[in-house]
Protein backbone atom coordinates (compact mmCIF):
# COMPACT_ATOMS: atom_id res chain seq x y z
CA UNK A 1 0.00 0.00 0.00
CA UNK A 2 1.10 3.55 -0.74
CA UNK A 3 -0.04 6.93 0.48
CA UNK A 4 -0.45 9.33 -2.41
CA UNK A 5 -0.30 12.88 -1.13
CA UNK A 6 -1.09 15.56 -3.70
CA UNK A 7 -0.92 19.33 -3.23
CA UNK A 8 -3.06 20.95 -5.90
CA UNK A 9 -4.72 24.20 -6.85
CA UNK A 10 -7.98 24.51 -4.93
CA UNK A 11 -10.21 24.90 -7.98
CA UNK A 12 -8.92 21.59 -9.40
CA UNK A 13 -10.21 19.52 -6.49
CA UNK A 14 -13.40 18.36 -8.12
CA UNK A 15 -11.71 17.22 -11.33
CA UNK A 16 -9.13 15.28 -9.34
CA UNK A 17 -11.81 13.69 -7.20
CA UNK A 18 -13.69 12.58 -10.33
CA UNK A 19 -10.56 11.15 -11.93
CA UNK A 20 -9.71 9.13 -8.83
CA UNK A 21 -13.28 7.91 -8.44
CA UNK A 22 -13.22 6.68 -12.06
CA UNK A 23 -10.23 4.52 -11.16
CA UNK A 24 -12.39 2.80 -8.56
CA UNK A 25 -10.81 4.42 -5.51
CA UNK A 26 -13.37 4.63 -2.77
CA UNK A 27 -12.22 7.41 -0.48
CA UNK A 28 -9.87 10.26 0.16
CA UNK A 29 -9.06 12.88 2.76
CA UNK A 30 -8.89 16.55 1.80
CA UNK A 31 -7.35 19.40 3.77
CA UNK A 32 -7.16 23.13 3.08
CA UNK A 33 -3.51 24.03 3.43
CA UNK A 34 -1.19 26.96 2.77
CA UNK A 35 2.30 26.90 1.38
CA UNK A 36 4.64 27.98 -1.34
CA UNK A 37 7.02 26.52 -3.85
CA UNK A 38 8.46 28.09 -6.98
CA UNK A 39 5.29 30.10 -7.43
CA UNK A 40 6.18 32.06 -4.28
CA UNK A 41 3.45 34.27 -2.83
CA UNK A 42 1.61 37.29 -4.12
CA UNK A 43 1.00 40.91 -3.13
CA UNK A 44 -2.23 42.27 -1.70
CA UNK A 45 -3.00 46.00 -1.53
CA UNK A 46 -5.48 47.48 0.95
CA UNK A 47 -5.92 51.25 0.73
CA UNK A 48 -2.38 51.55 -0.54
CA UNK A 49 -0.83 49.27 2.10
CA UNK A 50 0.97 46.44 0.32
CA UNK A 51 1.32 43.06 1.98
CA UNK A 52 3.44 40.24 0.61
CA UNK A 53 1.52 37.03 1.14
CA UNK A 54 4.05 34.19 1.19
CA UNK A 55 1.71 31.29 1.76
CA UNK A 56 -0.87 30.57 -0.90
CA UNK A 57 -4.00 28.53 -0.33
CA UNK A 58 -3.77 24.99 -1.71
CA UNK A 59 -5.63 21.71 -1.27
CA UNK A 60 -3.92 18.61 0.05
CA UNK A 61 -5.42 15.29 -1.02
CA UNK A 62 -4.42 12.10 0.78
CA UNK A 63 -5.42 8.75 -0.63
CA UNK A 64 -4.06 5.29 0.24
CA UNK A 65 -3.98 2.89 -2.71
CA UNK A 66 -2.83 -0.69 -3.37
CA UNK A 67 0.76 -0.72 -4.68
CA UNK A 68 -0.32 -1.80 -8.16
CA UNK A 69 -2.65 1.20 -8.44
CA UNK A 70 -0.07 3.85 -7.58
CA UNK A 71 1.01 4.75 -11.10
CA UNK A 72 -2.56 4.99 -12.39
CA UNK A 73 -3.57 7.18 -9.44
CA UNK A 74 -0.59 9.48 -9.88
CA UNK A 75 -1.22 9.77 -13.63
CA UNK A 76 -4.90 10.53 -13.04
CA UNK A 77 -4.06 13.31 -10.57
CA UNK A 78 -1.47 14.82 -12.89
CA UNK A 79 -3.88 14.77 -15.82
CA UNK A 80 -6.71 16.33 -13.84
CA UNK A 81 -4.76 18.93 -11.84
CA UNK A 82 -2.49 20.23 -14.57
CA UNK A 83 -2.98 23.74 -15.92
CA UNK A 84 0.55 24.23 -17.22
CA UNK A 85 0.87 27.37 -15.11
CA UNK A 86 3.32 27.75 -12.24
CA UNK A 87 1.79 26.63 -8.93
CA UNK A 88 0.04 23.45 -10.13
CA UNK A 89 1.40 21.58 -7.11
CA UNK A 90 3.26 18.36 -6.30
CA UNK A 91 2.59 14.70 -5.61
CA UNK A 92 4.41 12.62 -2.99
CA UNK A 93 4.17 8.85 -2.68
CA UNK A 94 5.10 7.20 0.60
CA UNK A 95 4.82 3.58 1.82
CA UNK A 96 2.06 2.62 4.25
CA UNK A 97 2.67 -0.16 6.80
CA UNK A 98 -0.81 -0.98 7.91
CA UNK A 99 -4.46 -0.10 7.38
CA UNK A 100 -7.38 -0.96 9.67
CA UNK A 101 -11.06 -0.35 9.02
CA UNK A 102 -12.34 0.67 12.45
CA UNK A 103 -15.91 -0.59 11.99
CA UNK A 104 -15.08 -4.17 10.99
CA UNK A 105 -11.47 -4.65 12.03
CA UNK A 106 -10.50 -5.58 8.43
CA UNK A 107 -6.87 -4.88 7.69
CA UNK A 108 -4.63 -3.77 4.85
CA UNK A 109 -5.87 -3.92 1.23
CA UNK A 110 -9.29 -5.26 2.16
CA UNK A 111 -9.67 -2.21 4.39
CA UNK A 112 -9.03 0.28 1.59
CA UNK B 1 -89.24 96.40 0.91
CA UNK B 2 -85.56 96.38 1.74
CA UNK B 3 -86.08 94.10 4.74
CA UNK B 4 -88.06 91.75 2.54
CA UNK B 5 -85.24 91.76 -0.03
CA UNK B 6 -82.75 91.02 2.69
CA UNK B 7 -84.96 88.22 4.00
CA UNK B 8 -85.32 86.73 0.53
CA UNK B 9 -81.55 87.02 -0.08
CA UNK B 10 -80.93 85.31 3.24
CA UNK B 11 -83.19 82.41 2.34
CA UNK B 12 -81.63 82.01 -1.09
CA UNK B 13 -78.14 82.12 0.39
CA UNK B 14 -79.06 79.50 2.96
CA UNK B 15 -80.49 77.27 0.25
CA UNK B 16 -77.34 77.66 -1.84
CA UNK B 17 -75.20 76.75 1.15
CA UNK B 18 -77.39 73.73 1.88
CA UNK B 19 -77.23 72.69 -1.75
CA UNK B 20 -73.46 73.01 -1.75
CA UNK B 21 -73.32 70.93 1.38
CA UNK B 22 -75.19 68.17 -0.40
CA UNK B 23 -73.31 68.42 -3.65
CA UNK B 24 -69.85 68.78 -2.11
CA UNK B 25 -69.65 68.61 1.66
CA UNK B 26 -65.94 69.43 1.59
CA UNK B 27 -66.61 72.94 0.22
CA UNK B 28 -68.81 73.77 3.13
CA UNK B 29 -66.30 72.40 5.63
CA UNK B 30 -63.44 74.43 4.30
CA UNK B 31 -64.24 77.62 6.12
CA UNK B 32 -64.12 76.42 9.75
CA UNK B 33 -60.96 74.43 9.07
CA UNK B 34 -59.17 77.45 7.67
CA UNK B 35 -60.01 79.39 10.83
CA UNK B 36 -58.70 76.58 13.01
CA UNK B 37 -55.48 76.42 10.98
CA UNK B 38 -54.82 80.11 11.45
CA UNK B 39 -55.31 79.78 15.19
CA UNK B 40 -52.93 76.83 15.57
CA UNK B 41 -50.28 78.03 13.15
CA UNK B 42 -47.76 78.48 15.97
CA UNK B 43 -47.14 74.80 16.72
CA UNK B 44 -48.93 71.96 15.05
CA UNK B 45 -47.85 68.40 14.74
CA UNK B 46 -47.44 67.28 11.14
CA UNK B 47 -48.04 63.57 10.79
CA UNK B 48 -46.12 63.35 7.50
CA UNK B 49 -43.06 64.98 9.02
CA UNK B 50 -43.35 62.84 12.13
CA UNK B 51 -43.63 59.61 10.14
CA UNK B 52 -40.52 60.46 8.11
CA UNK B 53 -38.53 61.45 11.19
CA UNK B 54 -39.44 58.23 13.00
CA UNK B 55 -38.18 56.38 9.93
CA UNK B 56 -35.04 58.49 9.66
CA UNK B 57 -34.20 57.88 13.30
CA UNK B 58 -34.32 54.12 12.75
CA UNK B 59 -32.19 54.48 9.59
CA UNK B 60 -29.48 56.49 11.35
CA UNK B 61 -29.34 54.06 14.27
CA UNK B 62 -28.88 51.29 11.68
CA UNK B 63 -25.81 53.13 10.40
CA UNK B 64 -23.96 52.45 13.66
CA UNK B 65 -25.41 49.05 14.52
CA UNK B 66 -24.91 47.01 12.51
CA UNK B 67 -23.58 49.28 9.71
CA UNK B 68 -20.44 50.77 11.20
CA UNK B 69 -19.86 47.71 13.39
CA UNK B 70 -19.65 45.50 10.29
CA UNK B 71 -17.75 48.07 8.22
CA UNK B 72 -15.03 48.34 10.86
CA UNK B 73 -15.28 44.72 12.02
CA UNK B 74 -14.65 43.45 8.51
CA UNK B 75 -11.53 45.58 8.11
CA UNK B 76 -9.59 44.50 11.20
CA UNK B 77 -7.74 41.24 11.68
CA UNK B 78 -9.57 38.12 12.82
CA UNK B 79 -8.24 38.37 16.38
CA UNK B 80 -9.86 41.79 16.86
CA UNK B 81 -13.21 41.41 15.08
CA UNK B 82 -15.34 41.03 18.20
CA UNK B 83 -13.57 43.83 20.06
CA UNK B 84 -14.26 46.11 17.10
CA UNK B 85 -17.95 45.33 16.72
CA UNK B 86 -18.22 45.58 20.52
CA UNK B 87 -16.95 49.16 20.33
CA UNK B 88 -19.77 50.28 18.02
CA UNK B 89 -22.38 48.45 20.06
CA UNK B 90 -21.11 49.69 23.43
CA UNK B 91 -20.84 53.28 22.18
CA UNK B 92 -24.47 53.04 21.05
CA UNK B 93 -25.52 52.10 24.56
CA UNK B 94 -23.21 54.51 26.41
CA UNK B 95 -24.11 57.56 24.34
CA UNK B 96 -27.83 56.80 24.56
CA UNK B 97 -27.66 57.14 28.33
CA UNK B 98 -25.30 60.14 28.33
CA UNK B 99 -27.52 61.90 25.78
CA UNK B 100 -30.62 61.19 27.85
CA UNK B 101 -29.00 62.42 31.07
CA UNK B 102 -27.23 65.58 29.97
CA UNK B 103 -25.92 65.90 26.40
CA UNK B 104 -29.25 66.56 24.69
CA UNK B 105 -29.87 69.43 27.04
CA UNK B 106 -26.36 70.84 26.57
CA UNK B 107 -26.69 70.63 22.80
CA UNK B 108 -30.21 71.88 22.21
CA UNK B 109 -31.50 73.86 25.20
CA UNK B 110 -30.94 77.55 25.80
CA UNK B 111 -27.71 78.27 27.61
CA UNK B 112 -28.55 81.79 28.76
CA UNK B 113 -25.50 84.04 28.81
CA UNK B 114 -23.28 81.22 27.52
CA UNK B 115 -25.68 80.22 24.74
CA UNK B 116 -23.21 81.03 21.99
CA UNK B 117 -20.97 78.20 23.24
CA UNK B 118 -23.05 75.73 25.22
CA UNK B 119 -26.68 74.96 25.96
CA UNK B 120 -28.32 74.82 29.37
CA UNK B 121 -29.41 72.07 31.72
CA UNK B 122 -33.17 72.67 31.42
CA UNK B 123 -33.66 69.21 29.95
CA UNK B 124 -31.44 67.34 32.39
CA UNK B 125 -32.80 63.76 32.42
CA UNK B 126 -35.06 64.97 29.58
CA UNK B 127 -37.00 67.05 32.07
CA UNK B 128 -39.96 68.75 30.44
CA UNK B 129 -40.24 66.36 27.50
CA UNK B 130 -43.75 64.92 27.38
CA UNK B 131 -45.64 63.06 24.71
CA UNK B 132 -47.27 66.36 23.68
CA UNK B 133 -44.20 68.61 23.57
CA UNK B 134 -43.25 69.56 20.04
CA UNK B 135 -40.03 70.48 18.31
CA UNK B 136 -41.15 72.28 15.18
CA UNK B 137 -43.76 70.06 13.58
CA UNK B 138 -42.67 66.78 15.20
CA UNK B 139 -42.81 65.51 18.78
CA UNK B 140 -39.76 66.51 20.81
CA UNK B 141 -39.29 62.84 21.69
CA UNK B 142 -38.71 62.08 18.01
CA UNK B 143 -36.36 65.04 17.54
CA UNK B 144 -34.41 64.08 20.68
CA UNK B 145 -34.04 60.45 19.55
CA UNK B 146 -33.15 61.47 16.00
CA UNK B 147 -30.38 63.71 17.31
CA UNK B 148 -29.34 60.95 19.70
CA UNK B 149 -28.53 58.67 16.76
CA UNK B 150 -26.15 61.38 15.45
CA UNK B 151 -24.55 61.68 18.86
CA UNK B 152 -24.08 57.88 18.77
CA UNK B 153 -22.43 57.52 15.39
CA UNK B 154 -19.97 60.41 15.84
CA UNK B 155 -17.86 58.88 18.65
CA UNK B 156 -18.35 55.41 17.12
CA UNK B 157 -16.57 56.69 14.00
CA UNK B 158 -13.49 57.57 16.09
CA UNK B 159 -13.05 53.87 16.91
CA UNK B 160 -11.65 53.37 13.41
CA UNK B 161 -8.54 55.35 14.35
CA UNK B 162 -7.57 53.41 17.47
CA UNK B 163 -8.79 49.98 16.37
CA UNK B 164 -6.63 47.00 17.37
CA UNK B 165 -5.02 48.62 20.43
CA UNK B 166 -7.36 50.57 22.76
CA UNK B 167 -8.35 49.21 26.16
CA UNK B 168 -12.07 48.68 26.49
CA UNK B 169 -12.16 50.30 29.94
CA UNK B 170 -10.44 53.34 28.45
CA UNK B 171 -12.97 53.41 25.63
CA UNK B 172 -15.89 53.55 28.08
CA UNK B 173 -14.43 56.50 30.00
CA UNK B 174 -13.28 58.28 26.84
CA UNK B 175 -16.69 58.02 25.18
CA UNK B 176 -18.62 59.37 28.16
CA UNK B 177 -16.34 62.41 28.45
CA UNK B 178 -16.13 62.94 24.70
CA UNK B 179 -19.91 62.93 24.22
CA UNK B 180 -20.40 65.53 26.94
CA UNK B 181 -17.45 67.84 26.38
CA UNK B 182 -16.79 67.61 22.65
CA UNK B 183 -19.91 66.49 20.81
CA UNK B 184 -22.55 68.40 22.77
CA UNK B 185 -20.85 71.83 22.50
CA UNK B 186 -20.08 71.49 18.78
CA UNK B 187 -23.63 70.30 18.02
CA UNK B 188 -24.83 73.34 19.98
CA UNK B 189 -22.55 75.72 18.06
CA UNK B 190 -24.00 74.65 14.72
CA UNK B 191 -27.54 73.45 15.37
CA UNK B 192 -28.50 74.49 18.89
CA UNK B 193 -28.34 78.27 18.53
CA UNK B 194 -24.59 78.65 19.05
CA UNK B 195 -22.10 80.95 17.37
CA UNK B 196 -21.33 78.91 14.24
CA UNK B 197 -24.99 78.76 13.27
CA UNK B 198 -25.23 82.53 13.89
CA UNK B 199 -22.17 83.13 11.72
CA UNK B 200 -24.01 81.45 8.85
CA UNK B 201 -21.93 78.26 8.64
CA UNK B 202 -23.80 75.83 6.41
CA UNK B 203 -23.86 72.29 7.79
CA UNK B 204 -27.02 70.56 6.73
CA UNK B 205 -26.51 67.13 8.30
CA UNK B 206 -23.26 67.20 10.21
CA UNK B 207 -20.16 67.58 8.04
CA UNK B 208 -18.47 69.60 10.76
CA UNK B 209 -20.39 68.40 13.82
CA UNK B 210 -20.09 64.71 13.00
CA UNK B 211 -17.37 64.02 10.45
CA UNK B 212 -14.66 66.66 10.87
CA UNK B 213 -15.19 66.36 14.61
CA UNK B 214 -14.83 62.56 14.65
CA UNK B 215 -12.03 62.54 12.09
CA UNK B 216 -9.88 65.04 13.98
CA UNK B 217 -10.52 63.22 17.26
CA UNK B 218 -9.46 60.05 15.44
CA UNK B 219 -6.19 61.58 14.29
CA UNK B 220 -5.41 62.75 17.83
CA UNK B 221 -6.18 59.25 19.14
CA UNK B 222 -3.99 57.60 16.48
CA UNK B 223 -1.09 59.91 17.35
CA UNK B 224 -1.61 59.58 21.12
CA UNK B 225 -1.84 55.79 21.14
CA UNK B 226 0.95 55.30 18.63
CA UNK B 227 1.31 52.75 15.87
CA UNK B 228 0.14 49.18 16.17
CA UNK B 229 2.77 46.53 16.83
CA UNK B 230 4.05 45.45 13.43
CA UNK B 231 2.54 48.39 11.54
CA UNK B 232 4.20 48.62 8.15
CA UNK B 233 5.90 45.25 8.42
CA UNK B 234 3.24 42.70 9.36
CA UNK B 235 0.31 41.66 7.24
CA UNK B 236 -2.71 43.58 8.50
CA UNK B 237 -5.06 42.55 5.73
CA UNK B 238 -8.78 42.76 6.55
CA UNK B 239 -10.38 39.69 8.06
CA UNK B 240 -13.48 39.67 5.89
CA UNK B 241 -14.22 42.35 3.31
CA UNK B 242 -17.70 40.96 2.74
CA UNK B 243 -18.61 42.22 6.23
CA UNK B 244 -17.14 45.59 5.29
CA UNK B 245 -19.23 45.68 2.10
CA UNK B 246 -22.40 44.89 4.05
CA UNK B 247 -21.46 47.55 6.57
CA UNK B 248 -20.73 50.18 3.94
CA UNK B 249 -24.01 49.37 2.18
CA UNK B 250 -25.97 49.74 5.42
CA UNK B 251 -24.20 53.06 5.97
CA UNK B 252 -25.22 54.20 2.49
CA UNK B 253 -28.89 53.26 2.94
CA UNK B 254 -28.95 54.62 6.47
CA UNK B 255 -27.47 57.88 5.23
CA UNK B 256 -30.82 58.76 3.63
CA UNK B 257 -32.10 59.09 7.16
CA UNK B 258 -29.01 61.08 8.07
CA UNK B 259 -29.19 63.60 5.22
CA UNK B 260 -32.80 63.60 4.02
CA UNK B 261 -33.84 63.28 7.66
CA UNK B 262 -31.92 66.43 8.49
CA UNK B 263 -34.61 68.40 6.67
CA UNK B 264 -36.66 67.50 9.79
CA UNK B 265 -39.61 67.46 7.45
CA UNK B 266 -41.17 65.34 4.78
CA UNK B 267 -40.79 67.81 1.95
CA UNK B 268 -38.88 68.94 -1.14
CA UNK B 269 -35.72 69.70 0.82
CA UNK B 270 -35.65 66.10 2.09
CA UNK B 271 -36.19 64.81 -1.45
CA UNK B 272 -33.37 66.90 -2.88
CA UNK B 273 -31.09 65.88 -0.02
CA UNK B 274 -31.77 62.24 -0.86
CA UNK B 275 -31.05 62.75 -4.56
CA UNK B 276 -27.77 64.60 -4.09
CA UNK B 277 -26.66 62.06 -1.47
CA UNK B 278 -27.11 59.20 -3.92
CA UNK B 279 -25.34 61.05 -6.74
CA UNK B 280 -22.33 62.23 -4.73
CA UNK B 281 -21.85 58.78 -3.18
CA UNK B 282 -21.82 56.95 -6.50
CA UNK B 283 -19.48 59.55 -8.01
CA UNK B 284 -17.03 59.33 -5.11
CA UNK B 285 -17.04 55.52 -5.21
CA UNK B 286 -16.22 55.60 -8.92
CA UNK B 287 -13.57 58.30 -8.46
CA UNK B 288 -11.77 56.20 -5.81
CA UNK B 289 -12.15 53.06 -7.90
CA UNK B 290 -10.70 54.60 -11.07
CA UNK B 291 -7.80 56.43 -9.40
CA UNK B 292 -6.90 53.23 -7.55
CA UNK B 293 -7.15 51.28 -10.80
CA UNK B 294 -4.65 53.72 -12.33
CA UNK B 295 -2.27 53.97 -9.36
CA UNK B 296 -2.38 50.43 -7.94
CA UNK B 297 -3.39 48.62 -11.15
CA UNK B 298 -6.53 47.01 -9.71
CA UNK B 299 -10.00 48.35 -8.78
CA UNK B 300 -10.49 46.95 -5.29
CA UNK B 301 -13.60 46.16 -3.27
CA UNK B 302 -12.20 48.02 -0.27
CA UNK B 303 -11.51 50.93 -2.61
CA UNK B 304 -15.01 51.30 -4.03
CA UNK B 305 -16.68 51.07 -0.61
CA UNK B 306 -14.16 53.51 0.89
CA UNK B 307 -14.95 55.93 -1.90
CA UNK B 308 -18.66 55.56 -1.28
CA UNK B 309 -18.23 56.41 2.40
CA UNK B 310 -16.02 59.37 1.47
CA UNK B 311 -18.79 60.64 -0.82
CA UNK B 312 -21.43 60.18 1.87
CA UNK B 313 -19.28 62.16 4.28
CA UNK B 314 -18.59 64.99 1.85
CA UNK B 315 -22.20 65.48 0.72
CA UNK B 316 -23.42 65.54 4.33
CA UNK B 317 -22.93 69.27 5.00
CA UNK B 318 -23.99 70.14 1.45
CA UNK B 319 -27.05 67.95 1.10
CA UNK B 320 -29.62 70.70 1.77
CA UNK B 321 -27.84 73.39 -0.18
CA UNK B 322 -26.51 72.07 -3.49
CA UNK B 323 -28.02 70.82 -6.73
CA UNK B 324 -27.28 67.50 -8.45
CA UNK B 325 -24.40 68.91 -10.52
CA UNK B 326 -22.79 70.32 -7.40
CA UNK B 327 -23.17 66.87 -5.84
CA UNK B 328 -21.34 65.33 -8.78
CA UNK B 329 -18.32 67.61 -8.23
CA UNK B 330 -18.36 67.15 -4.47
CA UNK B 331 -18.41 63.38 -4.94
CA UNK B 332 -15.50 63.44 -7.39
CA UNK B 333 -13.43 65.68 -5.12
CA UNK B 334 -14.15 63.49 -2.08
CA UNK B 335 -13.25 60.25 -3.85
CA UNK B 336 -9.93 61.60 -5.08
CA UNK B 337 -9.08 63.63 -1.98
CA UNK B 338 -9.79 60.83 0.49
CA UNK B 339 -7.92 58.29 -1.66
CA UNK B 340 -4.77 60.39 -1.46
CA UNK B 341 -5.30 61.10 2.24
CA UNK B 342 -5.75 57.42 3.14
CA UNK B 343 -2.92 56.15 0.96
CA UNK B 344 -0.22 58.68 0.06
CA UNK B 345 -0.55 61.21 2.90
CA UNK B 346 -0.91 58.58 5.62
CA UNK B 347 2.15 56.73 4.36
CA UNK B 348 4.20 59.94 4.01
CA UNK B 349 3.43 61.25 7.50
CA UNK B 350 3.51 57.83 9.11
CA UNK B 351 0.62 57.95 11.63
CA UNK B 352 -1.32 54.72 12.09
CA UNK B 353 -4.98 55.63 11.59
CA UNK B 354 -6.02 51.97 11.49
CA UNK B 355 -9.25 52.25 9.50
CA UNK B 356 -8.86 55.81 8.18
CA UNK B 357 -11.22 57.68 10.45
CA UNK B 358 -9.15 60.79 9.73
CA UNK B 359 -8.43 60.07 6.07
CA UNK B 360 -12.08 59.53 5.19
CA UNK B 361 -14.11 61.46 7.77
CA UNK B 362 -11.99 64.53 8.51
CA UNK B 363 -10.68 64.94 4.98
CA UNK B 364 -14.04 64.13 3.37
CA UNK B 365 -15.79 66.40 5.88
CA UNK B 366 -13.45 69.31 5.16
CA UNK B 367 -13.80 68.86 1.38
CA UNK B 368 -17.57 68.76 1.78
CA UNK B 369 -17.76 71.75 4.11
CA UNK B 370 -15.62 73.93 1.83
CA UNK B 371 -17.37 72.86 -1.36
CA UNK B 372 -20.74 73.55 0.26
CA UNK B 373 -19.57 77.16 0.29
CA UNK B 374 -18.66 76.87 -3.39
CA UNK B 375 -21.67 75.03 -4.79
CA UNK B 376 -24.53 76.29 -2.55
CA UNK B 377 -27.55 77.23 -4.67
CA UNK B 378 -29.79 79.99 -3.34
CA UNK B 379 -32.89 78.51 -4.95
CA UNK B 380 -32.35 75.25 -3.05
CA UNK B 381 -31.09 76.10 0.41
CA UNK B 382 -31.60 79.84 0.59
CA UNK B 383 -27.89 80.68 0.60
CA UNK B 384 -25.78 81.37 -2.50
CA UNK B 385 -22.25 80.00 -2.74
CA UNK B 386 -19.08 81.11 -4.49
CA UNK B 387 -20.40 80.14 -7.92
CA UNK B 388 -23.44 82.38 -7.39
CA UNK B 389 -21.23 85.32 -6.48
CA UNK B 390 -20.91 84.84 -2.70
CA UNK B 391 -17.22 84.02 -2.09
CA UNK B 392 -17.60 85.01 1.57
CA UNK B 393 -19.48 81.78 2.22
CA UNK B 394 -16.29 79.78 1.66
CA UNK B 395 -14.59 81.76 4.43
CA UNK B 396 -17.60 81.30 6.70
CA UNK B 397 -17.32 77.57 6.07
CA UNK B 398 -13.61 77.77 6.89
CA UNK B 399 -14.41 79.36 10.25
CA UNK B 400 -16.66 76.45 11.07
CA UNK B 401 -13.94 73.98 10.10
CA UNK B 402 -11.22 75.72 12.13
CA UNK B 403 -13.39 76.08 15.23
CA UNK B 404 -14.28 72.38 15.08
CA UNK B 405 -10.68 71.28 14.52
CA UNK B 406 -9.42 73.34 17.45
CA UNK B 407 -12.07 72.26 19.97
CA UNK B 408 -12.10 68.63 18.88
CA UNK B 409 -8.30 68.39 18.63
CA UNK B 410 -7.45 70.01 21.95
CA UNK B 411 -10.42 68.55 23.83
CA UNK B 412 -9.76 65.02 22.60
CA UNK B 413 -6.14 65.30 23.68
CA UNK B 414 -7.13 66.42 27.19
CA UNK B 415 -9.66 63.60 27.50
CA UNK B 416 -7.04 61.08 26.38
CA UNK B 417 -4.60 62.36 28.99
CA UNK B 418 -7.24 62.03 31.73
CA UNK B 419 -8.25 58.57 30.55
CA UNK B 420 -4.62 57.51 30.37
CA UNK B 421 -4.07 58.59 33.98
CA UNK B 422 -7.20 56.76 35.15
CA UNK B 423 -6.85 53.39 33.43
CA UNK B 424 -4.22 53.62 30.68
CA UNK B 425 -5.42 53.88 27.09
CA UNK B 426 -3.42 51.17 25.38
CA UNK B 427 -3.39 47.42 25.91
CA UNK B 428 -0.10 45.66 26.69
CA UNK B 429 2.01 44.43 23.81
CA UNK B 430 1.26 40.82 24.71
CA UNK B 431 -2.48 41.47 24.60
CA UNK B 432 -2.17 43.34 21.32
CA UNK B 433 -0.23 40.54 19.67
CA UNK B 434 -2.49 37.76 20.90
CA UNK B 435 -5.61 39.74 20.08
CA UNK B 436 -8.18 41.89 21.84
CA UNK B 437 -11.06 39.44 21.47
CA UNK B 438 -9.72 36.72 23.72
CA UNK B 439 -7.96 39.05 26.18
CA UNK B 440 -10.53 41.82 26.60
CA UNK B 441 -13.75 39.94 26.00
CA UNK B 442 -12.96 36.27 26.52
CA UNK B 443 -14.39 35.29 23.15
CA UNK B 444 -13.03 34.45 19.72
CA UNK B 445 -14.25 34.10 16.15
CA UNK B 446 -13.36 30.66 14.88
Amino acid sequence: MKLVMAIIKPFKLDEVRQALTELGLQGMTVTEVKGYGRQKGHTEIYRGAEYAVNFLPKIKIEVVVPAKMVDKAVDAIVAAAKTGQIGDGKIFVVPVEQTVRIRTGETNESAL
Amino acid sequence: MTTLAKYLFGVVAALVVLALYHVHPALAQEAPEAVAEAAEEVAKLDTGDTAWMLTSTALVLMMTIPGLALFYGGMVRKKNVLATVMQSFAVTCIVTIVWMVVSYSLAFKDGGAMNAYIGGLDAFLLHGMGSDTLSGTIPESVFMTFQMTFAIITPALICGAFADRMKFSALVIFMVLWSIFIYAPIAHWVWGGGFLGDLGVLDFAGGTVVHINAGIAGLVCALFLGKRVGYGTENMAPYNLVYAVIGASLLWVGWFGFNAGSAVASNGAAGMAMAVTQIATAMAALAWMFIEWIVHKKPSVLGIISGAVAGLVAITPASGFVDPVGALWIGAAAGLGCFFAATTVKKAIGYDDSLDAFGVHAVGGIIGALLTGVFAVEAIGGTPGLLEGNPGQVFTQLEGIVATIVWSGVGTFVILVITNILVGVRVSQAVEIEGLDINLHGEVVQ
